[in-house]
């Protein structure tokens, strides 16, 4: 609350002998009072409040700690949910034994390909779609068809039609991956500014010109969106595939860990997905970040 | 180039005759006659909604689909000052300046434009790091490095405050003076018409109602004179009344 109130209401206290009536101007001795304190930058009335270093592992770490006393009190029963250190040690037990980067590199090879081929067919329809009427004919209306269709329940078709192998993971996690990388692209294809277009137009640009000139820097930034959603769905994907049928790779892990009710292997498994999300989306704002320059100078 | 254009126009930049464009049931412009000579300076006058953009759209051919008749003839060589700058927000200014330009000096041509703007020091910002009058500034240079024969602006100064207009409106004086293209200014401004074109056209009604050429003295005296009666000409063209006028005077 203290953060919302007027600055001049705080600096102004000492010379309250003045009335100045409802327009309130600072007086001298707070301006120079103020004066005093440049080398602190003028602090906002409105908003949030300051940035913290490092604020955003304040949450995370009040529940890292919660969890720890927890278990250090008794208050968890380990069977539920086994203390942080069973899962630290355990978590170096796996990577000694190698069996969690094994597991690890299955998956991210999975999730990797599957996202290839996803964005793969995602971008290049997604163009076909936003630069021709006949494309988008074609291609959008089973697109959407397949969108209405929840990806569970194509599993057992592909495990018909391509067995239980690596092809059919991939094909699955592609499948959900090159939804959004599609209608994102689509959509920023189709959404180009009038105005840009009546610009390119008065410049007389060629097809290929516009093309390259505006069109595609213009979707650029919804193909990027939707690639954030597509890494996302990436791993989401691959726990759905994994869990269905696997003899190797994070979620077949998990499974074991649940058979022989292993919370601890469970919760390292959820805590590897966790990392893998997060960095992968922190990979996707860099990529961002990095092709967009011209955003950039906005958010400073 | 037509060094006095009030004298003898060979052969106009712009003929337009019997130009009508329609919205719906609303005849916007209605059998319009306009010519523009060589390097003639004309202001566009008229209320807001009278079809002032739209004439300007028609002459720029980007008015597509809207029905109507007539015809007109324009220069190959046309540019286009929207009101909003209207720059590539993902392209340096500089790039901005020479999209679409053909040839091999490309970047110098670019680079000189801006510097007749003033703008050189900025060529390789971001346009949303430009100021409203720098923007509109690396706009008229982007219109200007394509040596337009026809200059068509439509309200280009209405964003801005009132001293970076005045400067922008010497700036554009200067630049016509140099490259000499014909031009058509829509304004609702009636000082800067009178200021800055050879010729006024009031339109109303889809009609050009009044087409006045400026002819001010250059004894200081009398021009100011001669202004306020234009003004006030123009003015009541556009339906203020004397009333109106006493009031705010
Ligand atoms: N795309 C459109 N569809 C339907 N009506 C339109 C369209 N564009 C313009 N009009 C109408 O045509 C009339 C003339 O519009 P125009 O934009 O030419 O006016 P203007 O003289 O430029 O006005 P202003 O000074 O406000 O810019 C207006 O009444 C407007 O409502
Ligand atoms: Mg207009």
């Amino acid at each position: 609350m203290a953060d919302l109130s007027i600055a001049t209401a705080r600096t102004g206290t000492g010379s309250r002998a003045k009335p100045a009536g409802w327009l309130r101007l600072p007086s001298r001795s707070a301006a120079l009072a103020e004066a005093g304190e440049t080398s602190r930058r003028r602090k906002r009335k409105l908003g949030p409040g300051p940035v913290i270093p490092y604020g955003a592992a304040i949450g995370p770490a009040l529940l890292l700690i919660l969890w720890s006393l927890g278990s250090a009190t008794g208050f968890i029963d380990d069977r539920i949910l086994s203390a942080p250190w069973t899962v630290a040690s355990t978590g170096w037990e796996l990577i000694q034994d190698g069996r969690l980067q094994e597991n690890l590199w299955t998956s991210f090879v999975r999730s990797f390909w599957g996202l290839f081929w996803g964005i793969v067919a995602g971008a290049s329809l997604g163009v076909i779609a936003g630069l021709s009427r006949i494309g988008e004919y074609l291609v959008d209306g089973p697109i959407q068809i397949k969108r209405a269709i929840p990806a569970l329940a194509l599993i057992p078709l592909l495990m018909l039609w391509f067995g239980i192998g690596e092809g059919m993971k991939i094909l699955t996690i592609a499948l959900i991956t090159f939804a959004p990388i599609y209608i994102q692209t689509h959509d920023g294809l189709r959404s180009t500014d009038a105005r840009f277009i009546e610009l390119a137009e008065t410049l007389d640009l060629s097809n290929a010109q516009f093309l390259r000139h505006v069109v595609l820097p213009a979707a650029l930034p919804g193909f990027l969106l939707g690639l954030r959603f597509g890494v996302t769905y990436s791993w989401l994907a691959l726990v759905v595939v994994e869990q269905v049928n696997a003899t190797s790779g994070l979620g077949y892990m998990i499974n074991l860990a649940r058979t022989y009710g292993q919370t601890e292997v469970i919760i390292l498994c959820l805590a590897v997905y966790a990392a893998l999300g997060l960095s992968s989306d922190w990979l996707v704002r860099l990529i961002t970040r990095k092709a967009l320059p011209w955003r950039k100078i906005l958010a400073d | 180039m037509a060094q006095d254009s009030r004298g003898l126009k060979p052969e106009p930049a712009v003929r337009v005759r019997g130009l009508t464009r329609r919205y719906g049931e609303r005849t916007i412009l209605d059998g319009v006659d306009l010519d523009i000579g060589r390097g003639e300076f004309v202001a566009l006058l008229g209320r807001s909604g009278s079809g002032k953009s739209t004439f300007l759209r028609a002459l720029a051919g980007l008015d597509h689909g809207v029905p109507g008749s007539g015809r007109f003839e324009a220069p190959d060589a046309v540019s286009v000052v929207f009101q909003d700058a209207r720059l590539l927000p993902w392209k340096k200014v500089a790039d901005n300046v020479s999209l679409g330009l053909k040839g091999d000096i490309v970047r110098e041509r670019a680079l000189r434009a801006l510097g007749e703007v003033e703008l050189t020091a900025r060529a390789e910002a971001w346009p949303m790091q430009l100021s409203g009058g720098e923007q509109q500034r690396a706009a008229l240079a982007r219109s200007l490095v394509r040596e337009p024969e026809l200059l068509l602006l439509d309200e280009p100064f209405g964003a801005l405050d009132a001293l970076t207009r005045l400067r922008m409106q010497a700036l554009l004086l200067d630049l016509c003076a140099r490259h000499q293209p014909a031009v058509l200014l829509v304004t609702h401004d009636v000082d800067e018409a009178i200021h800055l074109a050879q010729r006024v056209l009031v339109l109303e009604q889809g009609r050009f109602i009044v087409d006045l050429t400026i002819d001010l003295p250059s004894a200081p005296a009398e021009r100011e004179l001669r202004f306020a009666e234009v003004r006030m000409q123009l003015l009541t063209s556009l339906g203020v009344t004397e009333k109106e006028l006493r009031r705010v005077a």
